[in-house]
């Protein structure tokens, strides 16, 4: 389900954002692009594809004048001195869905980048218009920094400027300024679980907006949701799916509860309890979950509220 | 006939406790027996804990069993209308003066979820941004900006999105609840509340006029769009005993506009970490466990600055046993540990000098890392919609359910 080229320039001139297109033999560096576009007044942006110790994946994207330095960077995210790595070519294209030398802020598009966290020089804002490659390395694009917001506010994204070549201390009162834009959810790493959150999302919206009573006020149409689902591939209210995810709770559920039975169930306690354990067993379990699962439902009924909530608000009401 | 606190708290020599202040008489501990005689509230004997425990069918949270919540006002008459079936309302809030939020910052809220979850009633959460604004000086934003953030550490406490409102006072003030706060204010003289908050005449307006915010949620009709029709709801309010000035207040003035008056629910200050002489300060790391910190500043903290009642020398420990007066460990592991016979266990052992400190404060490690991570855990399950949907003014259908 990958993003092409020719979908993310419809999609550009769907939302009516102003840009420009330049076709070139395929270019893997900065010097490269340079060559083609480099004298037609725009900024080159270089853009960087990160990984972090914990998995999580980063897309820099920067002046090619600005320098960037990892260490620091590093340091401001709240990830020690020596967190941040280029990511691994096929991170690239397994997550960014984008060959070798085409890292662009517009891979976010993708479902698969849904959780990829995007930094931009502040530096685009004062540029008259900034060249990326549109998915491609065959083609450079060159728009002005509010397009680009258009388009990532679109995808419902929320562009954020970042001074990169800042150097603040960060310390035990100075907290790292930008630990904001460390991904708080798990990263997806392969396509087909993709897929399948996306599915029950729809499924998910569906009962949850019948379910949720507290929303009565406001008849939500089921296909109405659906529909909404299927255009846009990213769904704005993404966020909050791992915990909304009727499988990934009922999973997170059973991991739960097998794990205290297996510690449960021991060579001293079936000698303590003999044909008791059973029941033994099963009290335990009632006692130590009982508290902990009650929290996970709550979690998940919030959730599943909000997601229902949001789309009542931005409910269409009939045409009459 | 209740006590109204006439005097200027300030003015005493002994201890001080009041909104923006608790500190105890030189160096010692808070004396609560004095405090509760002073207020004028009552305490809460074994009795209610297990009125509690028959009436929602539950074994009664670990801060009743362990006296944390251990004052009240009126908490009997609202047990009693709820025998009848008479339902109540909830109404707790903070002053979000900072994005650190500590242990005791999550004491109201989580004895707050409980009883909501047992009595299954409905909660208001009140920020008050404006008030933190006025006493410490932040900008607007700044204050905004902080009280969306503690909501999202007051939502990951667990509360029900279905029955619970949380408001910032920037937001909502205006409409039936502002109705509501000149009809408090013009109650109150303006000597009154400077007996009761200590204001000088160096004090800005501001100070002087916000005692009727945190009033107000007390009556059910400063919330329409989900007590409507319901002047009758009663409301308790779970909070630590500092705040009891602001409810005397309110409790003077509620009959004279026709409400009931609010039952309160007190606790306990929660100790910091070097000792029992006042609360928590979110200014000093290092008197308290946040809820951001990793297991590693939990174990150094605890190992480091936990103030304790051992002996000296191993020998003089195994002699004469800890002081469980002054250990903090112990103190902590009171609020924290659910299991009534391990804590009991640990106190006699540990007392008898049996136990070694090292090992209570490796338990209270363990206790704490799980308390912490699982509020990590459902922090990060809180979006920005979340907060919106929690903060949006709707009806709450199932309120009661």
């Amino acid at each position: 389900m990958a993003f092409s080229k020719d979908q993310l320039l419809d999609r550009l001139k769907e939302l009516q954002i102003e840009f420009s297109q330049y076709e070139h033999p395929v270019v893997l560096t900065v010097e490269a692009q340079a060559k083609y576009v480099g004298n037609l007044g725009g900024a080159l942006s270089k853009n960087l594809f990160l990984k972090d110790k914990k998995h999580r994946y980063y897309v820099v994207s920067a002046l090619a004048d600005t320098k960037v330095d990892l260490k620091v960077l590093s340091q401001r995210l709240g990830l020690g001195k020596g967190g941040l790595r280029m990511a691994a070519e096929e991170a690239l294209v397994e997550i960014l869905k984008v060959p070798l030398g085409c890292v662009t802020p517009f891979a976010v598009v993708n479902e698969s980048a849904r959780h990829v966290s995007l930094l931009l020089d502040h530096g685009f804002k004062t540029q008259e218009y900034c060249f990326f490659h549109p998915l491609s390395n065959d083609m450079s694009i060159s728009l002005n920094a509010h397009g680009l917001d258009k388009f990532l506010k679109s995808i419902g994204r929320d562009p954020s400027y970042v001074d990169l070549e800042a150097n603040p201390p960060v310390g035990k009162d100075q907290p790292p300024d930008l630990a904001a834009f460390v991904p708080s959810d798990a990263p997806i790493l392969s396509d087909l679980p993709v897929k399948a959150p996306t599915q029950d999302s729809t499924g998910k919206h569906v009962s949850a907006a019948s379910n949720s009573a507290a929303v009565a006020a406001k008849a939500v149409k089921p296909s109405g949701n659906v529909q909404n689902v299927k255009e846009k591939p990213v769904n704005t209210v993404q966020p909050s799916i791992p915990a909304a995810d009727a499988g990934n709770f009922v999973e997170e559920l059973l991991d739960r509860a097998s794990a205290l039975l297996l510690s449960e169930i021991s060579e001293d306690s079936i000698k303590q309890h003999s044909g008791q354990l059973g029941a033994e067993v099963a009290n335990n379990i009632k006692k130590c979950l009982r508290e902990d699962l009650k929290n996970l439902a709550t979690i998940f009924k919030n959730t599943a509220y909000t997601e229902g909530f949001y789309a009542g608000t931005r409910y269409q009401p009939k045409r009459l | 006939m209740e006590k109204v606190e006439d005097q200027n708290p300030q003015q005493e020599e002994d201890q001080v406790v009041n909104p923006w202040e608790v500190s105890a008489k030189d160096g010692g501990k808070i004396d609560y027996d004095k405090l509760i005689d002073k207020f004028g509230c009552q305490r809460l004997d074994q009795s209610f804990v297990d009125r509690v425990q028959r009436l929602t069918s539950r074994p009664p949270h670990v801060f009743l069993r362990r006296g944390v919540f251990f004052a009240h006002r009126d908490f009997n008459d609202i047990l009693d209308a709820y025998e009848r079936g008479q339902k109540f309302y909830l109404y707790t809030g903070r002053g979000p003066s900072s994005e650190a939020l500590h242990l005791g910052h999550l004491i109201p809220f989580m004895f707050t979820k409980y009883l909501q979850d047992a009595f299954k009633v409905p909660l208001v959460i009140q920020l008050t941004d404006d008030e933190k604004c006025m006493w410490k000086n932040l900008s607007v934003e700044e204050s905004q900006r902080l009280a969306r953030e503690n909501a999202k550490d007051i939502i990951a406490c667990g509360f029900d999105i279905s029955k619970t409102f949380i408001f910032s006072d920037f937001d909502y003030v205006g409409g039936a609840f502002y109705k509501n706060m000149v009809k408090v204010a013009k109650c109150v003289t303006y000597n009154k509340v400077v007996g009761i908050f200590g204001f000088t005449g160096e004090d800005h307006i501001g100070k002087v006029s916000f005692p009727p915010v945190q009033a107000v949620p007390s009556f059910p009709s400063s919330f329409p769009h989900l007590f409507s029709g319901k002047d009758d709801l009663r409301c308790l309010i779970p909070c630590a005993i500092d705040q009891d000035p602001y409810f005397r207040m309110t409790r003077d003035v509620a009959p004279r506009i026709g409400y009931h008056k609010p039952a309160l629910i007190e606790s306990l200050f929660f100790p910091a970490l070097q000792g029992e002489t006042g609360k928590m300060s979110a200014s000093d790391p290092n008197s308290a466990i946040y809820v951001t910190d990793s297991a590693k500043d939990i174990k150094y903290k605890v190992n480091k600055h936990a103030f304790t009642g051992g002996q000296e020398t191993i020998e003089k420990h195994r002699q004469y046993g800890a002081n469980l007066e002054v250990d903090i460990p112990i103190k902590y592991l009171n609020f924290f540990l659910e299991d009534d016979a391990e804590l009991e266990h640990i106190k006699k052992e540990y007392g008898a000098g049996r136990m070694l400190t090292g090992e209570v404060k490796k338990r209270l490690i363990e206790v704490l890392t799980e308390i912490v991570e699982r509020h990590r855990r459902a922090r990060a399950a809180v979006t920005d919609e979340m907060v919106d949907a929690f903060m949006a003014v709707r009806p709450l259908p199932n309120m009661f359910d």
